[in-house]
C-alpha cells in the first residue's frame, strides 16, 4: 500500500514531564497493582478482626512511640519530596541532587525507625493469626519503603555522574510520585495497625 | 419434522439420569423435591433461550443478501430495525434474569426456613469417613457411629456439620443439596425423607487421596424401626458366645486396633477411627467402599491400603490364623 | 543534548525512498543474530510469538493430563493410576490450564497484536516484556519439573486450606504450586501494565477512543481486570507459603486464623479469572465476525460498554463459588443477583455479533467456523452458569461433574474455540503463510463433535451425583456409560488438536504465501507485510476510521518525521490520540534475562529457605540496576 503523508511529527519534543510520558503511566499502573495488594491484606486484617471476638488476640495493642515517630518523619518527607519533583521539572541539577540526597537519608532513617517499630508490636508473626497479619501488613509496607529507597539511591548516583540530563529529570518526577504513594498507603495502614486494636 | 436419531440418544440418556440412589433428580424428600422442581423450571426457560439464540444465528448465516457491498456502508433502515430487535432481546434477557432470581430466592427461603427437627445429629467429616453422633437431652441416650445414618421417615432431621482435619462436604442428593464441613466452624443442614429407603451420599469437597471413597448411606425407616435401631445402637457391644468370635475379640484387644477404634463395653477405647461397637449392623465398611461381609472384613484387615490407598488405617501384622476369627468377631457386632 | 537530538541534521523517514527506509528501519529495530541476540531481543513480535508458542505448548501438556484422567475414569474402579498420581494430574491440569495457558494466551496475543493494531513500533516497556516472558516460562517449567520428580502439587488448582496447609500437605508439593502462582502473576501483571500503557499512550495519531479496534478494547479491559484481581491470589498464595514455611497462622482456626479467608481471597481473583480467559476471546470473536461478515461491527459502543461492565461485574461474583460454605443467606442472595446480572452484558455481546452476521455477507472460512462453534458451546455454558448462580440449585450441582461440564463449555467454548479461530485468522500475519482450509475443516468438526461428546454427558453424571475430583467410582453408581462416552469424546477432541498441530507445522513450511492482507480485513495489522518487519510500519499510520483499511483502499495516510537511525515512536494523548512526543524506545538488552534468572533463583530458593527472599532479593536488585543503568547509546541519552 502506498503512503500518503498527512502529518509531520518532526517538530515534536523527544521528552516531557509527568503524564505525557509512558513511564509515568507505568508507575501509576504499578501503584494500582500494589495498592490492590495492600487492600487485600487490609481486607484480611479486618476480616480476621471481625471473626475473632477478641482483638487483638492475646497481645496488648502495638506501641505508639516508634510508629508515631515513623509517621511524623514520613509525613515530613512529603515536603522535600515535592521539592525534588519540582526541581526535576525545572531541570535544576544542583537542587535535584540536594533533595535526592535528603530523600535518601530520610529513607535510611525511616528504615531504622521501622526496625524498632517491629519490636514494639508485642507479638510475633508465628504466635497467632493476629501476629501473622500484623507482620505481613507492616512487612509489605517496609518492602515498599525499601524498594523506593533503592530506586532513589540509584537515581541520586545517576544525577552525580554524567547521566543527569534529559529524560532522567522525568524519572525524578516519577520517583517523587511513587514516594507519595508510599506515604499515602501508610496512613490507612497506620490507622488499622495502631488504632483499630484500641477501639 | 424428521426424526433425528442422534437427538434421541442424548435425550434417552438424559432421562435415565433421573433415577439412581445418588441422583439429584430422583428426589425423596421435600428439600430435594423443591430443588429438582427448580432445576426443571430453569432448564425449560434456559433451554428455550438457547434454542432461540441458535435459531437466530442460523437464520443470520443462511440469509441471502446482495453481494459485494462496501463493508463500511450501512443502511439506516436496517440499522434501526436491528437496533429494535437487539434492544428487545436485551429487555427480554433482563426480565428473564430477574424472574429467575426471584424464583431462586423463593426456593431458597423455603429450603433454609426453620430448623426445629426433634432429632439432631452431629456429623464430623474425617479423612475419609463420617463420624456420626446422635444427640439427646439425656446423655445416656447419645451414641456414636460411623458412615450410616438412620432417620425416621417424614420427620425433619437437623444435621450439624464439623470437620476434623480438612474441609469435607455432606451431600445426599436425593434428600437435599450439599453443605460444607469446615474446620473451626459448625454448619447446619436439614434433611427429611418422605419414603422409606436407602439413600447414598458422598463427600463433595476434595479432601485428599480417598475423596472418591468417602460415602455414607442414609436409611430412612418407620418410627418404630428407627427406635428399635437406636436402642440397639445405644447398647454396648455384647460379648460373643461363639468360640471363634471370642478368639477374634482377644486378637482385637491385644493388637494395636484398640489404639484407634472404640468398641463400647470392652477395653477398646480409641477415638480417632470409626466406632466399631455395632459395625456388623452397618451395610458397608470403609465408608461405603465394600458391603459388610466376613470376606470383605478380612480383606480389609489384611491390606486396607490395597482396597483404599491412602486411608489412615495402617497395615497391622497379623498371623494368618488370626484373621478369620477377627473377621467373625467384627461381623458379629450387630 | 536534547536540543541536539531534535536537530535537523538527523536522518528522518521523509528523506528516503520506501525501500531504503524499510531496510534502514529494519536495521535500527532489528534483533541481533546469534543466541545472545535472541535472548536480548525486545521485539514484541518475537516475544509475542514465543509467548503464544509457550502457552499453546502448555495447553497441550494440560490436555495430555486430561487424557490420562479420562482414561482412568473410563471404567469404574479402574486401576490405571492410583489416587496419588491422579490428584497430582488433576491439579496439574487445572493449574496449567488456568495459570499457564488461560491467562497467558490472552496476553500473548496482546503482546503480538496490540502494538500492530494501534499502529506503533513496539510495546511500552519492551524490556519488561522480555522479562515477563522469561519469568512465565521459568514458572511453568518449574512446576512441571517438580511434577516429573513426583513433587507435583496435589491439592487442586485452588489449593484450599487446610488440605494444602502445613499439617495436611507435608513435603514441598504445595510450595511449588504457590510459587508457580507468584511467577505467573508477576509476569501477568507486568504484561497488563504494558498493554494498558501501550493502548493509552502509543496509539497511532488519529486513533481516538471510538476508533480503537474491538480486539484492542478487549485486551485493554482484560489488562485492567488483571491489575485488580491478580494481587488477591498473590496475597492468598503468599499467606499459604508463610503458613507452611515460617509458621504464621493466617488460615489456622485454632490460632485465630480462618480457612474461609483463603477462599475469599482466592475467589476474589478466581472469578475475574474466568473473564480474564474470556474477555480476550471476545476480542478474537469480534475481529473474526467483522472481517468475515464483511461488515463493520453492529453496536460498537454497546459492545465496548458491555465488555467494560463485564469487567466491573466480575469482581462482584466471587462468593458464588462459596454458596455451600454456610454463609449468611442474605449475602448469598446478593451474589445470586449479581451473578445473574452478568448475563445481561454477555447477552448484549452475543446479540450484537449475531446482528453483525445478519446484515453482513458471511464468508465461511475456518476462523468463522470456530466462531460459530463458539456460539453453540459458549451460550450453552453461559446458560448453565445461570443455574449455578442460584443458591439453592448450586447446593445440588456445586463440586459435581455438572460444574465440570459447565465451565468447560464456558472456557473451551469461550476461549479455546475462538483461540483456534484466531490462530487460523492471524497465522498468515505471524508467518506469512496460510493454513490449510481442508485440515481446518477437519480440525473444526473433530473438535466440535469431540468436545460435545466429552462434556455434554458430564451434565448428567453430575446430576446423578458424581462429585468432581474423584479418582474413581463404583460400578453400582450407574455413571459408567456416561464416563465412557466422555472419555471417547476427549480422545476425539485430542485428535482434533493433533490435526491442528500438524496443520500449523505443515503450513508454516509449505502453506501458500499470504500477502499483506489475505482476508481483506480492515484493521492496521494488515497494513504491513506478513510477517511484519522489525519496525512494524515504515511510517506511522494516521487513523481516520475504525476500519482504516476499508476506509482508504488506495493510499494509507501516514504521519512522518520520525528518526530512522534510532528507535523512536510516537506518544499520543490519551483520548484524542493527538501526536505529542517522539519518545525513544529501549534497545535490546540481556539484563531482563539475567533479572528473570535472579528472580527464579529467589523464588525457587524461597521454597527451601525463607532467607532466599533476602539474598535472592539482593540478586534481583543487582540485575535491575544493571537493567536500568544508562549505556550511553542514542536511546538512553535522549
Amino acid at each position: 500500500m502506498r503512503h500518503q503523508p498527512v502529518q509531520d511529527l518532526s517538530a515534536l519534543p523527544d521528552h516531557a514531564y509527568g503524564p505525557r510520558m509512558t513511564t509515568w503511566w507505568g508507575t501509576l499502573a504499578f501503584c494500582a497493582v500494589e495498592g490492590m495488594g495492600f487492600a487485600m491484606v487490609i481486607g484480611a486484617y479486618l476480616y480476621l478482626a471481625f471473626i475473632n471476638p477478641q482483638w487483638p488476640l492475646s497481645a496488648p495493642a502495638p506501641g505508639l512511640l516508634w510508629s508515631g515517630l515513623f509517621t511524623l518523619v514520613l509525613l515530613a518527607s512529603v515536603w522535600p519530596n515535592h521539592l525534588a519533583g519540582k526541581s526535576g521539572k525545572r531541570q535544576d541539577l544542583p537542587k535535584v541532587r540536594l533533595y535526592l540526597v535528603i530523600m535518601s537519608v530520610i529513607g535510611v532513617v525511616l528504615l531504622v525507625i521501622r526496625y524498632f517499630e517491629f519490636f514494639s508490636l508485642h507479638v510475633r508473626w508465628d504466635q497467632n493469626g493476629y501476629g501473622s497479619v500484623v507482620w505481613l501488613l507492616l512487612g509489605l509496607h517496609t518492602l515498599h519503603v525499601l524498594t523506593d529507597l533503592g530506586d532513589t539511591i540509584v537515581l541520586t548516583v545517576l544525577m552525580f555522574t554524567r547521566h543527569g540530563h534529559g529524560k532522567r529529570f522525568s524519572d525524578v518526577g516519577d520517583n517523587a510520585f511513587y514516594w507519595n504513594f508510599v506515604v499515602l498507603t501508610w496512613l490507612p495502614i497506620y490507622a488499622i495497625l495502631y488504632w483499630v486494636p484500641r477501639m | 419434522m424428521r426424526v433425528r436419531p442422534f437427538l434421541i440418544v442424548p435425550i434417552a440418556l438424559a432421562l435415565s439420569g433421573c433415577t439412581g440412589w445418588q441422583s439429584a433428580l430422583d428426589p425423596h424428600g421435600p428439600h430435594a423435591d423443591a430443588l429438582s422442581r427448580l432445576f426443571w423450571i430453569f432448564l425449560a426457560i434456559l433451554g428455550t433461550i438457547w434454542t432461540a439464540t441458535i435459531l437466530m444465528l442460523l437464520l443470520a448465516l443462511r440469509r441471502r443478501r446482495a453481494p459485494d457491498a462496501d463493508p463500511l456502508m450501512t443502511r439506516p433502515g436496517t440499522e434501526r430495525r436491528m437496533t429494535i430487535v437487539v434492544s428487545c432481546a436485551v429487555a427480554l434477557t433482563v426480565m428473564t434474569v430477574m424472574s429467575l432470581a426471584v424464583v431462586s430466592y423463593g426456593a431458597q427461603r423455603v429450603l433454609f426456613a426453620h430448623r426445629d427437627g426433634p432429632l439432631t445429629l452431629l456429623v464430623t467429616g474425617q479423612q475419609f469417613w463420617w463420624k456420626v453422633q446422635y444427640e439427646d437431652a439425656s446423655p445416656a441416650r447419645t451414641f456414636t457411629t460411623a458412615n450410616e445414618i438412620h432417620i425416621p421417615v417424614g420427620e425433619k432431621v437437623l444435621i450439624k456439620l464439623e470437620a476434623g482435619d480438612v474441609i469435607h462436604s455432606f451431600w445426599v442428593p436425593s434428600l437435599n443439596g450439599k453443605m460444607d464441613a469446615i474446620p473451626g466452624r459448625q454448619n447446619e443442614i436439614e434433611i427429611q425423607a418422605d419414603r422409606p429407603g436407602i439413600y447414598r451420599g458422598q463427600c463433595a469437597e476434595f479432601c485428599g487421596w480417598q475423596h472418591a471413597h468417602m460415602g455414607l448411606i442414609i436409611v430412612a425407616e418407620s418410627r418404630q424401626d428407627f427406635e428399635r435401631w437406636r436402642d440397639g445402637q445405644i447398647a454396648a457391644a455384647r460379648a460373643p458366645d461363639d468360640p471363634e468370635a471370642q478368639k477374634g475379640m482377644e486378637v482385637f484387644m491385644t493388637k494395636p486396633c484398640i489404639m484407634c477404634h472404640e468398641i463400647r463395653g470392652t477395653s477398646a477405647g480409641g477415638k480417632v477411627a470409626p466406632d466399631l461397637t455395632h459395625v456388623g449392623s452397618r451395610q458397608y465398611i470403609g465408608a461405603g467402599t465394600l458391603p459388610t461381609t466376613r470376606g470383605n472384613i478380612a480383606a480389609w484387615i489384611i491390606d486396607p491400603q490395597r482396597i483404599k490407598p491412602g486411608v489412615h488405617m495402617p497395615l497391622i501384622q497379623l498371623a494368618p490364623e488370626e484373621i478369620q476369627p477377627l473377621a467373625i468377631y467384627l461381623e458379629s457386632l450387630k | 543534548m536534547s536540543d541536539l537530538a531534535a536537530g535537523k541534521d538527523e536522518l528522518r523517514d521523509t528523506d528516503l525512498s520506501d525501500a531504503e527506509l524499510s531496510a534502514r528501519l529494519a536495521k535500527t529495530w532489528g534483533t541481533a543474530r546469534g543466541i545472545i541476540g535472541a535472548l536480548s531481543t525486545v521485539d514484541h513480535k518475537i516475544i509475542g510469538r514465543r509467548y503464544i508458542f509457550t502457552a499453546i505448548f502448555f495447553l497441550f501438556l494440560g490436555g495430555l493430563a486430561a487424557i490420562v484422567m479420562r482414561l482412568q475414569l473410563a471404567r469404574p474402579e479402574n486401576q490405571l493410576i492410583g489416587p496419588d498420581l491422579y490428584n497430582q494430574i488433576f491439579t496439574m491440569h487445572g493449574t496449567t490450564m488456568m495459570f499457564l495457558f488461560g491467562v497467558p494466551i490472552g496476553e500473548a496475543f496482546a503482546v503480538y497484536l496490540v502494538p500492530l493494531m494501534v499502529g506503533t513500533r513496539n510495546i511500552a516497556f519492551p524490556r519488561l516484556n522480555a522479562y515477563s516472558y522469561y519469568v512465565y516460562l521459568a514458572g511453568g517449567l518449574m512446576v512441571w519439573f517438580a511434577f516429573m520428580l513426583n513433587t507435583g502439587p496435589d491439592a487442586g488448582w485452588f489449593s484450599y486450606v487446610p488440605l494444602s496447609g502445613p499439617e495436611n500437605a507435608p513435603g514441598k508439593r504445595v510450595d511449588f504450586w504457590a510459587q508457580m502462582i507468584t511467577f505467573t502473576e508477576v509476569s501477568g501483571l507486568a504484561v497488563a501494565v504494558q498493554v494498558i500503557v501501550t493502548v493509552f499512550k502509543q496509539r497511532a495519531p488519529g486513533m481516538t477512543l471510538d476508533r480503537i479496534p474491538l480486539f484492542v478494547w478487549a485486551e485493554l479491559i482484560n489488562a485492567f481486570i488483571i491489575v485488580f484481581s491478580l494481587p488477591a491470589v498473590v496475597t492468598a498464595s503468599a499467606m499459604l507459603m508463610m503458613d507452611r514455611l515460617v509458621g504464621t497462622h493466617f488460615f489456622n482456626p485454632a490460632e485465630g486464623g480462618d480457612a474461609l479467608l483463603y477462599q475469599h481471597l482466592f475467589w476474589f481473583f478466581g472469578h475475574p479469572e474466568v473473564y480474564i480467559i474470556f474477555i480476550p476471546a471476545t476480542g478474537w470473536v469480534s475481529a473474526i465476525v467483522v472481517t468475515f461478515s464483511r461488515r463493520q461491527a453492529f453496536g460498537y459502543l454497546p459492545l465496548v460498554l458491555s465488555m467494560i461492565s463485564v469487567g466491573f461485574l466480575s469482581f462482584g461474583l466471587w462468593v458464588h463459588h462459596m454458596f455451600t460454605t454456610g454463609l449468611p443467606q442474605l449475602g448469598a442472595s446478593f451474589f445470586t443477583a449479581s451473578s445473574m446480572l452478568i448475563a445481561i452484558p454477555n447477552g448484549i455481546q452475543i446479540f450484537c455479533w449475531i446482528a453483525t452476521l445478519w446484515d453482513g455477507r458471511p464468508v465461511f472460512r475456518t476462523p468463522l467456523l470456530f466462531v460459530i462453534g463458539f456460539f453453540f458451546i459458549f451460550v450453552l455454558g453461559g446458560l448453565s452458569g445461570i443455574m449455578l448462580a442460584s443458591v439453592p440449585l448450586d447446593t445440588q450441582v456445586h463440586d459435581t461433574y455438572f460444574v465440570v461440564a459447565h465451565f468447560h463449555y464456558v472456557l473451551i467454548g469461550g476461549n479455546v474455540f475462538p483461540l483456534l479461530g484466531a490462530v487460523y485468522y492471524w497465522f498468515p500475519k505471524f508467518t506469512g503463510r496460510m493454513m490449510s482450509e481442508r485440515l481446518g475443516k477437519w480440525n473444526f468438526w473433530l473438535a466440535f463433535v469431540g468436545f460435545n461428546l466429552a462434556f455434554f454427558p458430564m451434565h448428567i453424571t453430575g446430576l446423578m451425583g458424581m462429585p468432581r475430583r474423584v479418582y474413581t467410582y463404583q460400578p453400582e453408581m450407574g455413571w459408567s456409560t456416561y464416563n465412557l462416552l466422555s472419555t471417547i469424546g476427549a480422545l476425539v477432541l485430542f485428535v482434533s488438536f493433533v490435526v491442528f498441530l500438524y496443520n500449523m507445522i505443515a503450513s508454516a513450511r509449505r502453506g501458500p504465501l499470504a500477502g499483506d492482507n489475505p482476508w481483506d480485513a480492515g484493521t492496521l495489522e494488515w497494513a504491513t507485510a506478513s510477517p511484519p518487519p522489525p519496525q512494524n510500519f515504515n511510517r506511522i499510520p494516521f487513523v481516520i476510521n475504525r476500519e482504516p483499511l476499508w476506509a482508504e483502499r488506495e493510499k494509507l495516510p501516514v504521519a512522518t518525521g520520525l528518526a530512522v537511525e534510532k528507535r523512536e515512536l510516537v506518544v499520543t494523548t490519551i483520548s484524542e490520540a493527538r501526536a505529542d512526543l517522539r519518545e525513544s524506545s529501549p534497545e535490546p538488552s540481556i539484563w531482563p534475562l539475567l533479572a528473570a534468572i535472579a528472580t527464579t533463583i529467589a523464588f525457587v530458593g524461597s521454597i527451601f529457605t525463607p532467607w532466599a527472599v533476602v539474598w535472592g532479593g539482593l540478586l534481583v536488585a543487582f540485575t535491575l540496576v544493571g537493567w536500568f543503568w544508562p549505556k550511553n547509546n542514542k536511546e538512553d541519552e535522549a
